[in-house]
C-alpha cells in the first residue's frame, strides 16, 4: 500500500477546500447583495410609492350622513321628518348560509311575509357586500334579542338609523313624494352628476315630489372622517374630520289644513285640485285623489303592494294636477271672451242668437249648445255666465285656430307651468301646424268649432287652468307655481325665501279684462252656471265651470248621466279666485266622471274658499299635525 | 465550590467569542422586533426569553461535544431520520394536504426537521471516513444518500423544506471537492428540467410562484403577504419609522410578523441602514464560520462548519428574498430573529457545533 499517495491526496484535498470556502465565500456575497440591492429598491428608489400605499392602507375615509332636511307647511308643521329607529340588516356576503340565517332570525323574532319579499327583492337589486333591512322600527324586546343572539349570526346586525316619516297621510303624498333606497339608477345618474362623493354613506334619496325636486337641497353635504384602521378595518383613531352640513329644511307656501279641507270636499270623489296665491303663484293647497301612503316606499315596498298601487285603475300614483292631461271644457270660455275682445273680433256688447246649435257655412252637421233650444239673446257676459257654447263656436270660427292657439299660449297653455315638481304634463294646444306635424293632415273648420268650447284636441292639466287663471286674478302677471317659499339654512337657522318666478306681463287691456272678469262673477251669482256654490259666501267669488266629455256624444243622441256607468260620466271642471276685487286665492277643481262642474266641482272650490278665506273648517274634519318646535 | 466553578468555567470556554457576540447581538435584536411586531405581548416576549434561553443552553452543551463523537451520531441519526421519513409516507398525518407530521403517540413532529442536521452530518462522517480516498464513487454514494431524504420529503409534498435539505447537502458535496463539471452539468441539466419539474409541482406551488411573478394578481389572496410586506418594507425608508412606529406592522397589516415575516417589521422599523446592519450581522457569522472551518484539523469539523455557515445564509437569504418579494412563499423563518422555538434551538444547535469545531483544535491534535 503506497502511503504517499492519500498524503498527498490530503494536502491536495485541504488546498481544495480552501479555494472552494473562498467561492463559498463569494457565493455568500453575491446572495447578501442582491438582498441589499432588492432593500435599496424597495426602500430608497420606490419609498415614496410604498409610503403612500402604507398611508392609504392605514387611512380610511368613513363618511357620515348628513341629516335630511325636514319639511314643513306654511304654519310649520312637520309634513316630512326624521325619527331615529333600529333596524335589522342582513350582509349576504357575511352570512354562512342566508337562508339558515333568515329561518334562525325568524325563530327570535317576528318576520312577515311581506317583510321577507320586500326583503328578497331588495337583495335581488343589491350586491353582495351591501347591507340590506330586513326589518325596521324594532322594538327594544326585538333589539334586545338580537344582541344577544348576534354572536352566532354573522352577516346580522341591528343598526340605529335615521328614518323619513310622513305624518301628513296619504293626502300629501303627491306634493312630498317619498324617498326610497338608492339604486343602480340613481347610483348611475349622481355618478354623471359628479354627486357621487356626496352620496358616500346614504342610503336613501328623493324618488318623487318634493323630495325629489328638491334632493340636493334636502340632502346635505356628507362629512368624512378619516379615520387610522387596521388591517381588519377597525377604526383606531380619528385623524381628522369634516363635519357632515345637514339638510335645508323646506317651508311650503302650501297649508297643510287647507289641504285637508280640499280632500275631505271631494268626498268619494277623484280628481285633482290645486290653489294658488295669484300674488305670488305659491301653491296653497294641491290635491290628487287617490292618493297613498309614501311611508310604504321609505324602506323599500313590497312587491304585492306595489302591484296593488301600480295596477289600480283608480292609478293612485299619478299625480292629477301635473299629469292628468283632460278637456279643459268651458273653463276654456274666459281665455277665448278675452282674446275675441283683445283680437277686436268681439265687444263685449255685441249679442248672438243662441237657436241651441251651430252649423259651419255650407255643412248640415249641428253643433249643439248644452242647453236645449238655446240661451237666446246672448253677450259676452252672459256668454259665460250661462256657457253658451253657440257663442263660442262662431267666436272661434272668426278667430281661427292659429290666432286661437298663438293667443291661448300666452297663458301658457300647452306648456309646462315651471312648478317646482318634476314630471309635469304640458297638456297640448292644438294649432295647423300642430297637426300637419303630428298627423300630417290638414286642419279641418269642425275641429276649431269644438275647440272653442275646450273640446276635440285640447288638453289641459288642473294646474295649468289654475296659473291661467290666476294671470286673470292678477291682471296679467304671469307667476309660476311654486311649492317651496323658504329654505331654513342648517347653520345660521335662518330662512332664506325662495323667489317664486315670474314670467312677465301680459298686456291686457283693463276694460277687456275687468269685463270678462265680471263675467265670471256672473258665473256665481243668481242666474249663473254656479250660483249655488256662492250662496251665502261672505266674499265675492269669480268662476267658470266646465264638463269634459269621457265618451262622445252621437249626433242626435242625448247625454243623459244616469245612463251611464260612472267610469264613462263627464269630469266636472271649475276654476276659480276669490275675493273676486282683490283675489288671494286661484283654484282649479277637476273631478274625474263629476258631472256638472257647478254641481260637483264648485262645492269643493268653495269649501277651500271658506276655510282660507274665514276659517270655517267642515265639523267633522279632524287634523293631527304637529308643529315644528322652531 | 472551587471544582464546580472550574467545570463552568471549562464548559463555557468551548464557546467561541466572536460567534457568541454576533448570536448575542442578534438576539437582542430580535426580542426588540418581536416584542414590537407583538404589540409588546408579555406573552410573546417572555416566550421567546425561554426559547433563547434552552437554545443557548443547547448551544453551550454542543459546544462541548468534541467533534469526533459528533461524527459517530451521523450514521444512526441519518438512518433513524430516514426510516422515520419513509413512516411519514406510510403512516403520516395529513395536515393541510400534505402528509408531513408522524404522530407517535405522545408527540407529532416533522422528520424532515431532524434530517436538517442529520443529512450533513451523515455526509461529513462519510467524506471524513474516506479521506484522502474520494473518488468518483464517493461523491455518486453522496449524492444517493442526499437524494434519498431529498425525495421522501418532497413527496410529501414539501418543496421548500426539500431544496433546503438538498441545499445543505449540495455544500457539504460541494466542500468535499465535488467536481466542477459536475456541478455545472447539473445545473444545465436543472435549467433544461424546469419546464418538467412546473408540470411536476402541485397546484399551490404554482400558485406561489405566480403571485410571486405577479403579487397584484390576487390581492387577497396569496398575494396578499408579500403585498402587504413589500409595503412595509419600502415605506420604511433609509431610517426606518422608528422601533414600535410601524404602522404596517401596529395596524396588523404584516402577516406572520413574529415569525416569517419578521423582516417586514424590522424593514419597517429601522429601515434601510437596519437592513445593511442585519446583514452585515449575519456576514460577520458566515465569515467566522468561514474561518472556523479554514482552521478545523479534521475533514469533519471543515466540512460542518463550511456546511452550517453556508446554510445559515441560505435560510437567510431565501427568507428576506421571500418578505421582500423576490422569492417565492415558503415556510422558512429567518435565522436568530423569528419567534419560534425548533427553528431557534436547531440554528443555535448549529452554532454550538461550530464553536466545538473552533475550539477542539488544540484538544484533536494532542
Amino acid at each position: 500500500m503506497n502511503l504517499a499517495t492519500p498524503l498527498k491526496n490530503l494536502d491536495r484535498e485541504l488546498a481544495r477546500f480552501h479555494r472552494r470556502l473562498k467561492v463559498g465565500a463569494a457565493f455568500v456575497a453575491l446572495l447578501a447583495i442582491a438582498l441589499l440591492a432588492r432593500a435599496y429598491y424597495l426602500q430608497i428608489v420606490q419609498h415614496e410609492h410604498y409610503i403612500q400605499r402604507a398611508e392609504s392602507n392605514r387611512i380610511s375615509r368613513v363618511p357620515t350622513t348628513p341629516n335630511r332636511g325636514l319639511i314643513l307647511d306654511r304654519n310649520g308643521r312637520i309634513l316630512a321628518e326624521n325619527y331615529s329607529a333600529y333596524t335589522l340588516e342582513l350582509t349576504r356576503a357575511q352570512t354562512e348560509n342566508l337562508e339558515a340565517t333568515l329561518a334562525e332570525v325568524g325563530k327570535l323574532i317576528e318576520i312577515t311575509p311581506g317583510q321577507l319579499r320586500r326583503f328578497r327583492r331588495l337583495l335581488a337589486e343589491s350586491h353582495e357586500f351591501e347591507t340590506v333591512p330586513l326589518k325596521s322600527r324594532l322594538t327594544d324586546e326585538e333589539v334586545a334579542v338580537l344582541a344577544a343572539n348576534r354572536y352566532r349570526l354573522p352577516g346580522v346586525e341591528v343598526k340605529a338609523r335615521l328614518f323619513r316619516n310622513y305624518q301628513a297621510g296619504p293626502g300629501m303624498a303627491h306634493v312630498l313624494g317619498f324617498i326610497g333606497r338608492i339604486n343602480d339608477g340613481d347610483l348611475k345618474r349622481l355618478r354623471e352628476d359628479g354627486r357621487e362623493q356626496n352620496y358616500k354613506g346614504s342610503a336613501y334619496i328623493g324618488k318623487t315630489g318634493l323630495e325629489q325636486s328638491y334632493e340636493t337641497l334636502l340632502h346635505g353635504r356628507t362629512g368624512f372622517d378619516q379615520m387610522e384602521t387596521d388591517a381588519s378595518g377597525r377604526a383606531v383613531r380619528m385623524l381628522s374630520r369634516i363635519p357632515p352640513v345637514p339638510g335645508r329644511d323646506l317651508r311650503l307656501h302650501l297649508d297643510v289644513e287647507l289641504q285637508a279641507v280640499a280632500e275631505h270636499a271631494f268626498g268619494d270623489y277623484l280628481g285633482g285640485l290645486v290653489a294658488l296665491d295669484p300674488r305670488t303663484g305659491g301653491v296653497l293647497a294641491l290635491v290628487s285623489k287617490p292618493g297613498f301612503d309614501p311611508n310604504l316606499f321609505v324602506d323599500g315596498i313590497d312587491p304585492e303592494t306595489w302591484k296593488l298601487l301600480n295596477e289600480s285603475p283608480e292609478r293612485p300614483m299619478v299625480n292629477r294636477v301635473l299629469r292628468g292631461i283632460y278637456p279643459p271644457g268651458s273653463t276654456i270660455k274666459p281665455f277665448m271672451a278675452l282674446a275675441g275682445l283683445e283680437l277686436g273680433l268681439r265687444k263685449p256688447a255685441d249679442t248672438i242668437v243662441d237657436p241651441g246649435f251651430y252649423s259651419l257655412p255650407n255643412s248640415r252637421h249641428q253643433f249643439r249648445d248644452w242647453k236645449r233650444g238655446g240661451h237666446g239673446v246672448v253677450d259676452l257676459r252672459r256668454s259665460i255666465s250661462q256657457s253658451c257654447d253657440v257663442y263660442y263656436y262662431r267666436l272661434a270660427v272668426d278667430m281661427g285656430i292659429d290666432r286661437m292657439h298663438d293667443y291661448l299660449a300666452q297663458f301658457g297653455l300647452g306648456e309646462k307651468t315651471g312648478i317646482d315638481l318634476d314630471g309635469e304634463s304640458s297638456g297640448l294646444l292644438p294649432s295647423r301646424d300642430w297637426k300637419q306635424r303630428r298627423f300630417k293632415q290638414p286642419w279641418y273648420p269642425g275641429e276649431t268649432v269644438i275647440a272653442g268650447i275646450g273640446q276635440g284636441y285640447l288638453l289641459t292639466t288642473p294646474l295649468q287652468l289654475a296659473t291661467a287663471a290666476a294671470i286673470l286674478a292678477n291682471g296679467g302677471e304671469r307667476v309660476e307655481p311654486r311649492l317651496v317659499q323658504a329654505v331654513r339654512d342648517p347653520l345660521a337657522h335662518t330662512w332664506q325665501p325662495l323667489p317664486g318666478g315670474v314670467r312677465g306681463q301680459m298686456a291686457i287691456a283693463p276694460a277687456n279684462l275687468a269685463v270678462v272678469r265680471q263675467g265670471m262673477m256672473d258665473v256665481m251669482r243668481p242666474g249663473g252656471t254656479a250660483a249655488r256654490s256662492a250662496a251665502g259666501a261672505p266674499y265675492t267669488i269669480a268662476g267658470k265651470t266646465g264638463t269634459a266629455q269621457v265618451v262622445g256624444i252621437k249626433q242626435g243622441a242625448r247625454y243623459e248621466a244616469s245612463r251611464l256607468s260612472r267610469q264613462y260620466r263627464d269630469h266636472a271642471l271649475f276654476i276659480a279666485y276669490a275675493p273676486a276685487e282683490n283675489p288671494t286665492i286661484v283654484v282649479a277643481v277637476m273631478v274625474e266622471n263629476g258631472g256638472h262642474g257647478g254641481s260637483t266641482a264648485a262645492p269643493i272650490a268653495r269649501a277651500v274658499f271658506d276655510y282660507y278665506l274665514t276659517g270655517k273648517r267642515p265639523g267633522e274634519l279632524k287634523l293631527e299635525v304637529e308643529s315644528a318646535a322652531d | 465550590m472551587p471544582r464546580i466553578s472550574h467545570w463552568i468555567v471549562r464548559r463555557l470556554s468551548h464557546l467561541d467569542g466572536i460567534l457568541l457576540t454576533l448570536v448575542l447581538v442578534l438576539l437582542g435584536i430580535s426580542l426588540a422586533v418581536v416584542a414590537s411586531a407583538s404589540g409588546q405581548s408579555p406573552a410573546r416576549i417572555s416566550g421567546h426569553l425561554i426559547n433563547i434561553g434552552l437554545a443557548l443552553g443547547v448551544m453551550v452543551v454542543m459546544a462541548n461535544v468534541p467533534p469526533h463523537l459528533l461524527s459517530k451520531v451521523g450514521p444512526p441519526l441519518f438512518f433513524a431520520g430516514v426510516v422515520l421519513l419513509i413512516g411519514v409516507a406510510l403512516f403520516g398525518e395529513v395536515r393541510n394536504g400534505a402528509r408531513r407530521w408522524l404522530n407517535l403517540g405522545f408527540v407529532a413532529f416533522q422528520p424532515s426537521e431532524l434530517m436538517k442536521l442529520a443529512l450533513p452530518l451523515m455526509l461529513a462522517w462519510y467524506f471524513q471516513r474516506n479521506e484522502g480516498l474520494l473518488r468518483a464513487k464517493h461523491f455518486l454514494s453522496g449524492g444517493v444518500m442526499l437524494l434519498l431524504p431529498f425525495l421522501l420529503i418532497l413527496r410529501q409534498p414539501d418543496l421548500g423544506t426539500a431544496l433546503m435539505i438538498g441545499a445543505s447537502g449540495f455544500y457539504l458535496l460541494f466542500f468535499a471537492g465535488l467536481p466542477w463539471k459536475v456541478i455545472l452539468g447539473g445545473g444545465i441539466l436543472g435549467g433544461a428540467s424546469l419546464p418538467v419539474m412546473w408540470g411536476l409541482m402541485h397546484d399551490y406551488q404554482q400558485r406561489r410562484v405566480l403571485t410571486l411573478l405577479d403579487p397584484s394578481s390576487d390581492p387577497l389572496g396569496a398575494g396578499y403577504h408579500i403585498i402587504q410586506s413589500t409595503i412595509a418594507i419600502g415605506s420604511g425608508g433609509l431610517f426606518g419609522k422608528g422601533w414600535m412606529q410601524g404602522t404596517q406592522n401596529q395596524l396588523d397589516f404584516i402577516p406572520e410578523r413574529t415569525t416569517d415575516f419578521v423582516f417586514a417589521v424590522f424593514g419597517e422599523e429601522f429601515g434601510f441602514v437596519g437592513a445593511i446592519f442585519l446583514v452585515g450581522l449575519y456576514l460577520a457569522i458566515v465569515a467566522r464560520g468561514l474561518v472556523i472551518a479554514a482552521r478545523a484539523p479534521t475533514l469533519f469539523g471543515r466540512l460542518m462548519a463550511a456546511t452550517l455557515s453556508l446554510n445559515l445564509f441560505t435560510y437567510v437569504f431565501v427568507n428576506m428574498g421571500m418578505v421582500s418579494g423576490i422569492l417565492p412563499v415558503v415556510g422558512v423563518p429567518l435565522p436568530l430573529m423569528s419567534y419560534g422555538g425548533t427553528a431557534l434551538i436547531t440554528l443555535l444547535l448549529g452554532m454550538g457545533i461550530l464553536m466545538s469545531v473552533a475550539t477542539h483544535r488544540q484538544l484533536n491534535k494532542s
